[in-house]
């Protein structure tokens, strides 16, 4: 066996240990020096990002087959037999999908780390910020590698503690602590019906790994209702985790509290769950599919409509808030909604002809958003921690001309949010566009859904940019942009949207691909280098770039035809509003940001009301819309 | 009917867990109920090693001296034994953010812990 053979076996639990490791050396670095705390928290994020690519290029050029496994404790041939033959060690399997979410979690964990060098800089215990931050990474990067279910169950908890720790770590904020204790609270009993329904599962087959789990499962002539009730568990805890809808209140407030570059991270952490959700789906229940198809494609259906309601509801609650980072944290949970609608479409349809025929496609647009969304959204939290780092405020309407300093930060936020509405080019449309052909057919009142929910996602990031980046300049407010490795976190994250967004073919190739086919096991070509094929049409956005290129070179060359310094006089030098007065008292007229939509939302209070009332803050409530959620789910999975 | 007991003693402890959680206001009251589902689990967790058979591989303790026909899997005794630490660290968090609250802003109710909202 060569060195690369061996640490090609070996890199699944280098993985979690290196990060570990770093995570609990940073103390004693931080004693000795600060700076030597900073130099081994870089080097260690470079030799985990450096350990993932290798890995995710051995396992994703090799088509997203399972290419390296890891046995705890032993190598095959020295097991010890357990009665049934299997072994009874926790295993680290590594496909595509999995590669596929280490690499992203690598990405957004590299730029957050980079950007907390100097966003934290003003906080004290900042060796206990980076241990957690690792500690994080490595749970992170544990759920999505285990072939074990009760391992699965130890990194989901390791990773809430991390979140919660973190999101309290600003302690002057009073809010900080309530985002934590509601987060932890609703994901330590997901934990306790996650382990509940492990344990359900143990009694039955006598195992804990999951691809024993998926031949015993199927491995009866018809499904047991037992199994149903599993899948159900399954179904919310994972849910929860990914903050779909009407478990979301939880997240939107520990995302919101939590430090930037943190709330990056934790999006990723709530795409484990999501990965989670499909891994339990596909490869647990969809081994033997000829047995479990209608539980499969019952699941399918109960995903698809918690995210449409994660859509609608994100996105609607995100146009009426005036905190700049619950606004975003909304908008995240209506992007998560777009993850589970294109899986869902794939698992209601599974293992039927319209699988092939749109369901694929529809699965690729949902895996491709992923990795789209984790970065966007890390793009954009990034952005609203460097606003609120400058303003010293997170209210939006007291926010205003941070454009004219901050043109880099408004850069960044320009390129997260046309990606983050589905604008051409941008990577956001790609993977959108792979949704919307596909869901149209499955559904056309879910695709229009969709679509209305991308305009309205516009509709928000318009009015951020107006309230943030637009207007007179805040004269309180110290001028210049914000430090640079702020800058340079943002940087990565906004070089990856850009070159996602102009080779999508190419992505979806070598990255998505093999992620699809190594949780559903059927082959499929959607994209060759430059041109993606969504089924119906084909997209290429080399092409639509070049022509916007080719129509700004002639707008310029019109422009320059024109006359020079014109300055307008007299009447026509005034601001003109709609023929409203443009100034009350001497003061200028100002539309401040949460009025922007004011009629829009008026017409709607109907909506809205029912809806801010339901998110009361109550966290008794918000349980118990976890547990009617989950019996829903169950009796539905069961009667279904 | 022996056989059942823990079982019961499981839906008994989760189910009133769950009521604590879902109707009683008070902070701790809420981390007693969390810490009650949580016991429960275990506890189902546990029940699970005893199995009817004898002759198994690596049984944890059994009682077949004493003619009784049951054995312990040693499995659930790990995992029970883990989730407890965890059950741990969770409630240790959990209470630590409790006393914070209380010292810097004299929330001891859900009631008053309702700033984040809408």
């Amino acid at each position: 066996m060569s060195f690369y053979d061996s640490f090609i076996e070996t890199a699944p639990a280098l993985l979690v240990a290196i990060p570990l490791l770093i995570a609990f050396m940073t103390p004693i670095m931080s004693k000795i020096s600060s700076n030597l705390r900073k130099v081994w928290n870089i080097l260690g994020i470079i030799i985990v990002a450096a350990v993932m690519l290798v890995l995710g290029f051995e396992v994703l050029s090799g088509g997203g087959a399972v290419s390296s496994v890891y046995v705890f404790g032993g190598r095959e041939g020295t097991l010890f037999p357990l009665p049934g033959g299997n072994v009874a060690r926790i295993t680290f399997y590594v496909d595509g999908m999995s590669a596929f979410m280490g690499l992203l979690m690598t990405v957004v964990a590299f730029g957050s780390l980079i950007y907390s060098l100097s966003f934290m800089k003003r906080y004290t215990g900042l060796d206990k910020y980076y241990t957690l931050l690792f500690l994080m990474l490595a749970a992170n990067l544990g759920m999505v590698f285990t072939g074990d279910l009760f391992n699965l169950f130890v990194w989901f908890e390791i990773s809430a503690v991390a979140i919660c720790a973190l999101t309290a770590y600003r302690t002057e904020r009073g809010e900080s602590f309530e985002g934590a204790i509601k987060y932890l609270v609703y994901s330590t009993i997901a934990g306790l019906l996650l382990l509940f329904s492990i344990g359900i599962l143990y009694g039955q087959y006598g195992h804990l790994n999951i691809v024993y789990l998926s031949k015993a499962i199927g491995g009866h002539s018809e499904m047991l209702v037992m199994d149903k009730l599993v899948l159900g568990i399954l179904v919310t805890v994972f849910a929860l985790k990914a903050g779909s809808v009407p478990m979301h209140m939880a997240t939107t407030d520990a995302y919101s509290e939590a430090p930037a570059p943190i709330t990056a991270m934790m999006v990723t952490a709530s795409q484990a769950g999501l990965y989670a959700l499909f891994r339990s789906v596909f490869t647990m229940y969809g081994a033997n599919i000829q047995i479990t198809q209608a539980t499969v494609n019952t699941a399918g259906w109960v995903v698809v409509i918690l995210g449409i309601m994660a859509m609608f509801v994100g996105v609607t609650m995100a146009l009426v808030q005036k905190d700049i980072k619950r606004l975003m944290a909304y908008c995240a949970i209506s992007q998560t909604g777009f993850m589970l609608l294109g899986v869902g479409v794939g698992m209601a349809v599974y293992n039927t002809p319209e699988f092939l025929e749109f369901g694929r496609i529809a699965m690729s647009g949902g895996i491709f958003h992923i990795f789209n969304d984790a970065i966007y959204m890390g793009l954009l939290f990034m952005t609203a921690g460097a606003i609120i780092y400058k303003t010293g405020t997170r209210d939006l309407n007291k926010m205003g001309g941070l454009g004219r300093d901050m043109w880099l930060t408004a850069i960044f936020f320009i390129i997260g949010a046309l990606a983050i509405s589905g604008i051409p080019p941008m990577n956001g449309f790609s993977s959108k566009l792979l949704m919307y052909e596909s869901v149209f057919k499955f559904s056309p009142v879910i695709g229009a859904i969709a679509m209305l929910v991308s305009l309205l996602t516009l509709a928000i990031f318009v009015k951020v940019f107006y309230s943030a980046f637009m207007g007179p300049r805040n004269k309180d407010m110290k001028r210049g942009e914000v430090p640079t490795t702020m800058l340079l976190g943002m940087a990565l994250l906004g070089s990856v949207i850009l070159v996602f967004s102009l080779f999508p073919g190419l992505v979806v190739r070598t990255l998505v691909d093999p992620a699809v086919n190594a949780l559903t096991g059927v082959e499929g070509t959607t994209g060759t280098s430059l041109t993606l094929f969504t089924g119906e049409g084909s997209w290429n956005a080399i092409v639509l770039v070049a022509a916007f290129a080719v129509a700004l070179v002639v707008s310029l060359l019109i422009r320059s035809l024109g006359h020079r310094g014109t300055t307008p006089k007299g009447e026509g030098a005034k601001p003109y509003l709609f023929g409203n007065p443009t100034e009350i008292d001497g003061k200028p007229l100002t539309v401040t940001g949460s009025n922007l939509y004011w009629g829009f939302t008026k017409a709607l209070s109907r909506y809205y009301r029912p809806t801010e009332g339901a998110h009361s803050g109550l966290l008794n409530e918000y349980i118990f819309y976890l547990i009617a959620a989950l019996v829903i789910v169950m009796a539905v999975m069961v009667f279904l | 009917m022996m056989g059942e007991l823990p079982y019961l003693a499981v839906v008994a402890l989760i189910g009133i867990g769950l009521y604590i959680t879902l109707f009683k206001k008070n902070l701790i009251k809420l981390a007693m109920g969390i810490t009650l589902i949580e016991a429960g689990v275990n506890l189902f967790l546990i029940s699970l090693a005893f199995r009817a058979g004898e002759n198994m591989a690596a049984p944890v303790f059994t009682l077949q001296l004493l003619g009784d026909k049951t054995y312990s899997l040693p499995t659930p005794h790990a995992l029970t034994l883990t989730s407890i630490v965890i059950g741990v660290a969770t409630t240790a968090l959990l209470l630590a953010f409790i006393m914070q609250v209380y010292r810097k802003h004299g929330i001891t109710s859900t009631e008053d812990l309702r700033r984040l909202k809408g």
